[in-house]
Order: structure tokens, then C-alpha cells, then sequence
């Protein structure tokens, strides 16, 4: 069965990646500025081999400095804890209230295994399959307290309902983790989970556990086989591939108005084809590409009803037109659909 | 010429994870909301504050083999919401509390450089050890660790980080670092330049030998509790005077005991709202659950008003999960016992009676003269505060004992520096 077109709006998200910045201001200024812009999300790179700062910190010390916008860290999967890993995610949903993900990555190099000291370099498989099984976890500890554990019954002396807290139990081939998780189910119930799909090994983790795959691709032809391939192996998986977003990956440089007018014609036409849900641009010059994509790309995408103009909702799922995922260890003779 | 006087250092502890938050108040809001974390730092920050303190959780505690459920359970993970509150703050410190057992310490080092830089000079880390495999269930290594092998690698942990720390020199390029010592085996280039501290504060709880030693050599602040003005001139002249062995002035560790606080407007009226606090903390559930956590026994048929039981405890239990145990649970219970037979105290009156904290019940005029007389007396270098509300459990201090204080010339009326160790009076190192 193929793919159904692609409808508006266009989902679009910025990398505000660059080496040599260590301010919060720095951070902060271009994700408002994407916030400006109506973007659905900004992402962060980061990487234990390369200066820079820890990237959820980052986000989290943006996140009480802006309202709306998404904040998708990077994330190692490969030399951090799982239970950890899901902590801090959870914690950049609530401190955001409700605008957190997460892009799970993996080390395959001797020098990261060497600034750690715990285990070998892995293989990209390996680590690939150990990064799906962090995102599994990460899943089960979010759903491990269920929305109304907390429950503050002075009757019984009971702070929580202890049947609405779930041990996880989890057994993967590297670690396993017994729970539940210290932090209460976060607001969007996940945070929602950005893999880039473009190598075989992560694209096989986001068939599973994406709610956003990025595929790095200049051509819309094969960008639209890509999103059928992933929304079928979704389906195989038995997801809804409705309930997956594919964004295509693009390299950004502009420097006059110009090129943000042409930006925004190449976004109009990727869309007519149905390529994909939306994209994800990674400027070459966050500070400068930023403003003329907010100043002059955006303008013309609302211009065309291609874009939103100011978000209809608070959370980043909202703006995905994503639902709140179901708790997994809730019964289901409840209420939720 | 008189000497001029000791300033008070003053702390705020986030009131988490146990039954010192009286969550059935009325007054008591969320533990998990960003609102409730910010209230309490701005109004922290209000009263200039060194810093504010959060705890860490890796494991909900459990009880003859089910999760715990009578007191406030769930937070967020500190490093994470302390940066956050860097965004919503100026001056004010941010601790986090990190276990050097369950984590590494290329990684640590990076998060908190991270908070110092991303805060402007603010970060603090309360490194703690974990004890126990119960812990360790939810972690890579699984992870029991002996007592001496948990110090020692908190130590080397420590001593690794600022190695990484010092392995960028102040506006220069990194060099690399290799540290090959028990516990780590890490080599390589450190991802982030030197922060405004230069080290982040680093604080250390605990009241051991091991713990002290630990403190004496490489913490800035050392986090106790001490139920006297005499236990904390003691702990207080010990510790300080461990620290000459490794080459240090008394001056660089602050002793801050971690204290609870009663205000009202008579000093009756202030041991009748303790009193009222006290009762509330300890529910009758509570009072069964604690006494089962010194017998290890299930001790669910007594009557929390009726008197203690006469079997002896299990020192094998394994009843409860999660915190520190009893040491000794024969003498513990001894201890309560002797109390009880001696006032005639039911089961929740001698809990009541055994396990409240370093409280300062009065009012706002004799509060800040205990605090006052504790720092010039030689009993601490100032306190970390545990309010018994969230979030507004501050707002009385800061509104009327810290006017007091600085009445006193015991306390600052505005921040001198912008860095956390301007505040704590400490050198930036080398």
C-alpha cells in the first residue's frame, strides 16, 4: 500500500549545533529565535569526543527561557546508564513542561571507550542494538508510574497508590534495569524520541522506537521511498505509521534573502511530492542562517498556508500532531484511547 | 579591637524524598512541578542564600518487598533541573547531589563543567556513596561495593574529575589527561574548557571515619547533622582538625549541619506548632513502618498508640530497602525502649520522640540568636535549611529571621561576587 501524500502543515525543526560556544545565551537567543519562527523543534548535537557541552543541559537551561519550542538533545546511549539516561530526559519534559525528546546516538570509537574506561569500543550493531533497547527502557521507566499514582490519600496515610507504580524488569544483553523510575511519568507521557534513520543499523532502531525519523537525503525522489520503507517496517513492527514522522535531513547555507526565497521554493516542492512529513535543517551558520530562515524561508512557507503561524498547542507532540502515548503498564479496561 | 564576626552560610534543601514533608498540609504543592523548584530557589536567592541543595534518588525505597508508600516519592533528576534554575536565577549556588558509585567519572565531570559554565560559576556537586546492591539493580555494573572500596572510589572519582578539570588551563588548549588508579583506567581529552570555578564546590555528606577523612581531604563543604551546640563543636573541631595532614587551612571546608526550623510568634506558640509538625510527619502508619525498620520484623498487629514490643529484633532483615540501615539494631532498640518505659511514650510518641532532626523552634528573634551562637561558637560555618513545605516552606525564614541575621552582622545583605565559591569565602584553584 503506499504512503498517503504528505499533508500541511510542514514539520519543521533547526540544528543549533556549533563548536566554541559555552554561554547560555548564546543557546538561548537561537532558540528563540526558532521559536520566532513557529519551528516545531531545535536540535542539539553532542558527542563525548569533541569539545563541547553536555547537550541536555544545555536544552534544560533553555527551557525556562522560551515557551513553545521543542528541545531535542543529543544523546550517548553507548557509555551512559540507561536508568540515568531516562531520568534526565523525563526531567528536561517536566522542567519544559511538556516540550522534550531525545535523539538516542552511539559510540563506536576507541577514543570515547578510553575517556571511560569501562568497556571496549562495540561494533555499530551492537551498539545500535544496545542504543534500541536503551530507547525500550527509557519507554518503560517513563510509563512505570502511571498518570494518577500520586495519590495523597490522608484516609490511609497512602502518598502514592503503590498497584499504579510498576517494576520494569528489564533484561537486555548489556545491562538490565529493574525499577520503576524515580521520576513520575513525565507530561507528554514520552518525550518524544528523533533518530537519524539514514544507516541501516539506526534505521532499524527508528522503525521500533521512532516517533521522528531524519533521513539525510538532497533528492526527493528517494527521500519519498525511504519514508514508505520506514512507515512499512513500522507497521511490520505493529506500530501505526501514522503516529511516525519523517523528516528529510538538509545541509543549509544561506546568505541573502534570495536564498531563503529559494529555501522555502525547495520545501513547497519536496512537499507537493510527497516526500516527506517535513524537515529538518542543519544550518552551516546557526547565528546567520537562523535569522534569514525566520525572516524571510518562514514568511513565504506561512504565506503559502505550507506552515503554521503560531502553535495551536503547548507540548511538542502537539506541534507533531503527535498523541500522548498510552501507558503500556496501565490496564486497559480504563478510559484512555 | 573585638574580632570581627563569623558570617552564617545559609542553604536551602529542596524537602524530597521522605516524611519531613508534611504533604497532607493544605499548603503543600507539587514535588515534581518546575513552579515548586523555582518558588523556593527565588525566594532562596531573595534571602542571598550560598545555595540550594537538591538529593538524589536512584531506587524507590521498598518495604517487606513492595514499594513504599506512605511519604512523598517521585523528583526530577537534579543536574538536569538545577539547570533549569540557572535560567530563573543570578546569584544563587546549585547543588546536585551525584553518587560516585553508579556513575563515571569522564561523564560527571563534563555535566557539572557543564552547569558551571552554562549557571556563570554556581555549580556544586554533594558527592555520596551508595551502599547497596538494591541500589545497584538499576544500573550497568548491578553494583555491591564494600564500604572501604565505596570511599576509596569516591575519592579516586573525585580526584579524576578535577584532574579533568584542571587538564584545560584557563583560556588555553586542552591537554590530554590519563588517569590509571584503582577504581578508573580513563585517558584522553576533555570535551570542555575550564568553568568559571575552575573546579565546581563539592560538597560531602556523611558522618563516618571514612567520611570524615573524606571530607578533611577534598571536600569545600561537609554536609552533617548534629543534634547539639556540643556534638557540633565536636564533629566541628574534629574534622577541621583532620585537614592540616593534606595541606589545608581550616578555613577551606565548611561544616554546614542540615537543620529544620519552627517559627511562631511565642516561643509557646513555636513548641506547639513543632509539636503539631512532629505528629503530622509521624502518621501512626509511619510510626509501625519505622519501628519495623529498627526490629526488621513485621510488626503490622501493634497499636502505634499502645507501648513497644518485647521480642528482640532480626539483624538479619532484609525488611527494608533503600536506606541506610540500623547499624545497630539490638542497641537502637534498647535505646527506645529504655525512653519509652522512662516518660511511658507509646510506639508513635518514642518514634516522635527518636527521630526528628537538629530543629531551631522559637521565634524569629531566638531562632536567628541559636543559629548566630552556633556559628561564633565553633558548631558549624552555617546550616542547609530542610523546610517541611513545598514550596513555600522558605518564605517565613527568609521574611523573618534573615532581617534578623543581618541585623546581627551574622549574614550578608547582598552577594559580593557572582560564583558560588565567592560566596563560600573559598579560593579558585590553581
Amino acid at each position: 500500500m503506499p504512503a498517503p501524500l504528505v499533508r500541511s502543515p510542514v514539520h519543521l525543526a533547526v540544528a543549533i549545533d556549533g563548536a566554541g560556544h559555552y554561554d547560555a545565551a548564546h543557546f538561548t537567543a537561537l532558540a528563540r529565535l526558532a521559536e520566532r519562527g513557529t519551528l516545531d523543534f531545535v536540535t542539539l548535537g553532542d558527542s563525548f569526543a569533541r569539545p563541547g557541552l553536555d547537550a541536555p543541559a544545555v536544552l534544560a537551561r533553555v527551557a525556562p527561557a522560551t515557551e513553545r519550542i521543542g528541545l531535542v538533545p543529543a544523546v550517548n546511549t553507548t557509555h551512559t546508564e540507561p536508568f540515568h539516561v531516562s531520568s534526565a530526559i523525563a526531567t528536561l519534559d517536566w522542567v519544559s513542561r511538556g516540550r522534550a525528546g531525545w535523539s538516542p546516538e552511539v559510540s563506536t570509537t576507541e577514543t570515547e571507550a578510553r575517556l571511560f574506561g569501562r568497556r571496549p569500543a562495540a561494533n555499530a550493531a551492537d551498539a545500535w542494538h544496545e542504543a534500541g533497547e536503551v530507547a525500550d527502557v527509557a519507554a518503560r521507566l517513563w510509563d512505570s508510574w502511571e498518570d494518577d499514582a500520586e495519590i495523597r490519600d490522608e484516609s490511609t496515610g497512602r502518598f502514592v497508590d503503590r498497584d499504579k507504580l510498576h517494576h520494569v524488569d528489564f533484561e537486555g544483553r548489556t545491562f538490565s534495569v529493574r525499577g520503576p523510575a524515580i521520576v513520575p511519568r513525565p507530561p507528554q507521557g514520552h518525550p518524544v524520541t528523533v533518530i537519524d534513520a539514514t544507516a541501516a543499523r539506526p534505521r532499524a532502531a527508528a522503525v521500533r522506537h521512532a516517533d521522528v525519523a531524519l533521513v539525510r537525503t538532497q533528492d526527493p525522489l528517494s527521500a519519498r521511498t525511504t519514508r514508505q520503507e520506514l512507515r512499512d517496517r513500522a507497521r511490520a513492527h505493529g506500530r501505526d505509521p501514522e503516529r511516525l514522522r519523517v523528516l528529510g535531513s538538509v545541509p543549509v547555507e544561506l546568505h541573502t534573502t534570495a536564498d531563503a526565497v529559494e529555501l522555502a521554493a525547495l520545501i513547497g516542492d519536496w512537499h507537493a511530492q510527497g516526500a516527506v512529513d517535513g524537515f529538518h535543517l542543519r544550518p552551516a551558520d546557526p547565528e546567520r542562517d537562523l535569522g534569514l530562515l525566520v525572516g524571510a524561508t518562514v514568511p513565504v512557507l506561512q504565506h503559502r498556508c505550507l506552515l503554521r503561524r503560531f502553535y495551536p498547542g503547548a507540548t511538542l507532540r502537539e506541534h507533531l500532531g503527535l498523541a500522548r502515548p498510552v501507558n503500556q503498564y496501565a490496564l486497559t479496561g480504563g478510559s484512555p484511547s | 579591637m573585638t574580632e570581627p564576626k563569623k558570617h552564617i552560610h545559609l542553604a536551602a534543601h529542596f524537602p524530597g524524598v521522605n516524611n519531613t514533608t508534611v504533604w497532607a498540609d493544605p499548603r503543600s504543592g507539587s514535588q515534581i512541578d518546575f513552579s515548586s523548584f523555582e518558588h523556593l530557589a527565588r525566594t532562596a536567592e531573595r534571602g542571598t542564600f550560598d545555595f540550594f541543595f537538591l538529593a538524589e534518588g536512584l531506587r524507590l525505597r521498598e518495604h517487606k518487598g513492595r514499594i513504599h508508600d506512605l511519604d512523598v516519592v517521585g523528583r526530577p533528576e537534579s543536574i538536569t533541573l538545577l539547570n533549569a534554575l540557572a535560567a530563573v536565577t543570578d546569584r544563587l549556588g546549585l547543588a546536585a547531589t551525584v553518587n560516585a558509585t553508579f556513575n563515571e567519572p569522564y561523564e560527571t565531570a563534563r555535566r557539572f563543567a557543564s552547569l558551571d559554565h552554562l549557571s556563570g560559576g554556581r555549580a556544586a556537586w554533594n558527592v555520596v556513596t551508595s551502599p547497596d546492591a538494591f541500589t545497584g539493580e538499576n544500573f550497568r555494573r548491578g553494583g555491591y561495593l564494600d564500604r572501604g572500596d565505596r570511599y576509596s572510589r569516591a575519592a579516586e572519582f573525585v580526584a579524576t574529575a578535577r584532574q579533568l578539570w584542571d587538564s584545560w588551563p584557563p583560556g588555553g588548549e586542552p591537554r590530554p589527561f590519563a588517569h590509571h588508579g584503582r577504581h578508573f583506567r580513563v585517558e584522553g581529552t576533555f570535551g570542555v574548557p575550564r568553568s568559571p570555578q575552575g573546579h565546581p564546590v563539592v560538597i560531602q555528606a556523611g558522618d563516618s571515619g571514612e567520611g570524615r577523612e573524606f571530607a578533611a581531604s577534598c571536600a569545600d563543604v561537609a554536609f552533617t547533622r548534629h543534634g547539639t551546640l556540643e556534638a557540633g563543636r565536636a564533629f566541628y573541631a574534629d574534622v577541621k582538625g583532620r585537614l592540616a595532614a593534606y595541606g589545608r587551612e581550616p578555613g577551606d571546608l565548611k561544616i554546614m549541619p542540615g537543620v529544620t526550623f519552627v517559627l511562631g510568634d511565642t516561643a509557646a506558640e513555636a513548641q506547639e506548632k513543632a509539636a503539631e509538625i512532629r505528629h503530622r510527619q509521624i502518621s501512626p502508619q509511619n510510626a509501625i513502618l519505622a519501628l519495623e525498620q529498627v526490629w526488621g520484623r513485621d510488626l503490622s498487629g501493634y497499636d502505634p498508640d499502645g507501648p513497644l514490643p518485647d521480642i528482640d529484633p532480626d539483624p538479619e532483615s532484609a525488611l527494608a530497602q533503600g536506606r541506610v540501615k540500623i547499624a545497630d539494631p539490638f542497641a537502637t532498640a534498647a535505646k527506645w525502649r529504655a525512653l519509652s518505659e522512662a516518660k511511658g511514650l507509646s510506639i508513635r510518641q518514642t518514634v516522635i520522640e527518636n527521630t526528628g532532626r537538629q530543629s531551631f523552634i522559637g521565634t524569629p528573634q531566638t531562632v536567628a540568636a541559636e543559629l548566630d551562637a552556633f556559628v561564633q561558637g565553633g558548631a558549624a560555618d552555617g546550616f542547609i535549611l530542610v523546610p517541611h513545605l513545598t514550596p513555600g516552606g522558605l518564605d517565613d525564614f527568609v521574611d523573618q529571621v534573615v532581617p534578623l541575621l543581618r541585623e546581627r552582622g551574622a549574614f550578608r545583605t547582598e552577594y559580593g561576587g557572582s560564583t558560588l565559591r565567592s560566596h563560600l569565602g573559598l579560593h579558585t584553584p590553581a
